[in-house]
């Protein structure tokens, strides 16, 4: 408490100004460390690239090897890989939502990048500037919303993600035994919401009396937090667990060790819960990715469906998002439910076709309604029969 | 559900624990070391790491613990032998923590460890609610508890702690009896840091069983925060990393109880909670900081 100077510190007061900055700089030196090391695999795969093989670039978010959403991506990369051997692949992992995803895309655009996929939400601005700044590099955007018209070199693709989730709700409405489903998500954004809302409705198709206990996080990846969410679902006796995060791994774990059972998402882990694992809902990219390469080789992509805000279902192609392989203690009766409601969703239903009736006993779809993929883009309610607030 | 919270507050809290006792270590030598959430991701990635080379658990922890004092002495030495600010080089050594784990993380995301399973203590842990709150734990958790009770009694029965303690209140004194407050401080500063990476340890390696990028997620900052609530006492410490893991087991129980409060207040609610503990408890605890720290509070060297 003191302010009498104090003889005995042993702090001098010289050279103070250096340090700190050399300390700054390392520091930022490290956070760019990421993703120069991203930059220096695109430019290894760049060297021999010639002129008229195409070269497609793919940005990643997070490593390629997360059990999840930036691990099917690249997996999809693979799959353009091997359909066009020709083409060079530049991969970059790690890349930030930021201006550093525009950084990236302009370096692989140096590298002689022709084609390229920034495959998260957040790139979608920065994917956009690059494409007005270049209009003979085609982009094609993962997961973003209508992009404003005008632009012949740029669209958004996605799946819809809430059908396989619909399925995968009943083979775990089949298997529990107590009726409780455990659902730990990050946020209650439309998408997380339709998901949640489509495993209840799934399970419910099995057992109407089926209850899907919602836990928020309130992060995307906190595995600390996942420990203790999946804990206090536990308690509450559950026996199914489940998730909308970005790694997985934590909450499977820690099911598997309660002797729960697992419904997985972004990517089947059913080996890190061999016994546990029910089904799941994982992205096949693959197919789509080298769709939507062969339309730009053919000079057909502008005025396609890609060249604007393309959402693949079941109803209108194959879903990239597609139901992970079935656990031991799925039945052939299950599956025989599941086939029926994929084959309703191909004949054009859908998991939110009426009667829809939200947490207060409002009824949102009647019955023989159906809302559109605009529509459950801005699902803000849980249905009935979850526990949990969207506030 | 008060079973639940409370196993939760203690299983959860490990990672706060060692952390906040790190600090006060470092603290109670004078200095104050931001960067114990740097030492925490280092200590995390360290244990996970070569946890997975050598499949052998307890390598990974020495491995936590060797990362998270490695990172301390890079505060240590520019703050103690080039004078620098405390406040800015901690949070420097974080940020550099962040960047290079993440760097050298990514190796090991999805990556399976052999964990440090949960020890039941035999007889305690078939006691009656306390045995699950207690007694049902990963090893880390009795050390936690352990090293509070051993670096309370070091601070005020040992030499050792005499000095640790003179360091952060009188370190002209110590300098007069022949000891040098700087080489004190090196001590307090590193041992803060190895504290620090065994909590890190124990969240990759033992709580989670996992890593990722970023995954200790404030967790160094709040044991820095506690340290305060703890009045630099190892063991306040362990009532102060509980009360807030609690908090924490607390709003998700009340959440998966369909609680009809708001998923928001509820989220807020563990740092609500430390918050209106240190507001009731401010003036003790000011009072209750070691001398020389407060000239750091004050700006004058």
């Amino acid at each position: 408490m003191s302010p009498v100077a104090n003889p005995g510190d042993t702090h001098p007061t010289r050279r103070r100004r250096p340090w700190v900055v050399l300390a700054a700089a390392l520091g930022v030196l490290a956070l760019l460390g990421s993703a120069c090391s991203s930059d220096d695999t695109a430019t290894a795969s760049a060297s021999d690239a010639d002129g008229d093989a195409p070269t497609i670039g793919f940005l990643f978010v997070g490593p390629k090897d997360d059990f999840g959403y930036n691990q099917a991506a690249y997996e999809g990369s693979v799959a353009v890989e091997e359909a066009f051997p020709d083409a060079t692949i530049l991969r970059a992992e790690n890349v930030p939502e930021t201006a550093e995803a525009e950084q990236v895309m302009e370096e692989m655009i140096n590298q002689g990048a022709d084609i390229i996929f920034p495959t998260s939400y957040g790139h979608m601005e920065f994917a956009n500037n690059v494409a007005a700044l270049h209009p003979d590099v085609t982009i094609v955007h993962q997961g973003g919303l209508e992009p404003e018209p005008g632009l012949d070199n740029f669209g958004t693709y996605f799946g819809t993600v809430y059908e396989p989730v619909y399925t995968a709700g009943i083979a775990a409405g089949a298997a529990t035994e107590t009726g409780k489903l455990g659902y730990v998500y990050a946020f209650p954004i439309p998408q997380t919401l339709s998901n949640i809302n489509a495993f209840t409705l799934g399970a419910q198709s099995v057992n109407p009396e089926i209850e899907v206990i919602a836990v928020s996080t309130g992060s995307w990846c906190d595995p600390g937090l996942q420990a203790q969410a999946a804990s206090s679902l536990l308690n509450q006796g559950v026996d199914v667990l489940t998730q909308h995060q970005d790694c997985t791994k934590t909450i499977i774990e820690t099911a598997d060790a309660a002797g729960a059972m697992t419904v997985g998402y972004h990517f089947d882990a059913s080996e890190l819960t061999p016994e546990g694992w029910i089904t799941g809902s994982e992205w096949d990219w693959g197919p789509l990715y080298v769709e939507i390469v062969q339309t730009i080789l053919d000079g057909a992509f502008v005025d396609s469906d890609f060249n604007g805000d393309f959402r693949v279902g079941l109803q209108t192609g194959s879903n990239p998002f597609v139901q992970s392989a079935y656990g031991p203690m799925v039945d052939e009766d299950t599956q025989a439910l599941v086939d029926e409601a994929r084959q309703r969703f191909i004949d054009g239903g859908s998991p939110f076709a009426g009667p829809v009736v939200d947490q207060d006993g409002e009824v949102v779809w009647a019955e023989g309604e159906q809302p559109t993929y605009a529509e459950v883009e801005q699902m803000d309610f849980f249905v009935q029969g979850v526990t949990g607030r969207t506030s | 559900m008060i079973e639940a919270v409370l196993a939760g507050a203690v299983a959860g809290g490990t990672s706060i624990l060692f952390p906040t006792l790190g600090e006060v270590v470092a603290e109670r030598s004078g200095v104050i070391n931001l960067g114990t959430e740097g030492s925490m991701l280092t200590g995390a990635l360290a244990a996970y790491a070569v946890g997975i080379e050598t499949g052998n658990p307890w390598l990974g922890v020495a491995a936590g613990l060797a990362a998270g004092a490695a990172l301390a002495a890079v505060h240590a030495f520019v703050v103690l032998f080039r004078g620098a600010n405390q406040i800015a080089v901690g949070l420097v050594v974080t940020f550099l923590a962040i960047g290079i784990t993440a760097l050298f993380g990514q190796s090991y995301v999805g990556q399976g460890v052999v964990p440090l399973t949960d020890v039941a203590v035999p007889g305690l842990s078939e006691l009656p609610f306390l045995g699950s709150i207690l007694f049902d734990h990963d090893p880390l958790t009795y050390l936690s508890v352990v090293a509070a009770a051993g670096l309370w009694w070091m601070m005020r029965s040992t030499s050792a702690g005499l000095k640790l303690r003179a360091a952060g209140e009188r370190p002209e004194v110590l300098e007069v009896y022949g000891s040098s407050p700087r080489s004190v401080r090196v001590f307090g500063v590193l041992a803060g840091g190895a504290l620090a990476g065994l909590g890190g340890a124990q969240l990759a390696t033992a709580f989670t069983r996992n890593w990722s990028e970023g995954m200790v997620a404030g967790r160094g900052f709040v044991a820095v925060g506690l340290v305060i609530f703890a009045a630099w006492n190892p063991l306040k410490a362990i009532a102060g990393a509980y009360l807030f893991s609690g908090a924490v087991a607390l709003q998700l129980e009340l959440q998966a109880q369909g609680s009809e409060v708001s998923r928001y207040l509820l989220q807020a609610l563990p740092y609500l909670v430390v918050i209106a503990v240190l507001v009731a408890l401010s003036r003790r605890r000011r009072h209750a900081a070691p001398a020389a720290l407060q000239r750091v509070f004050e700006g004058s060297a």
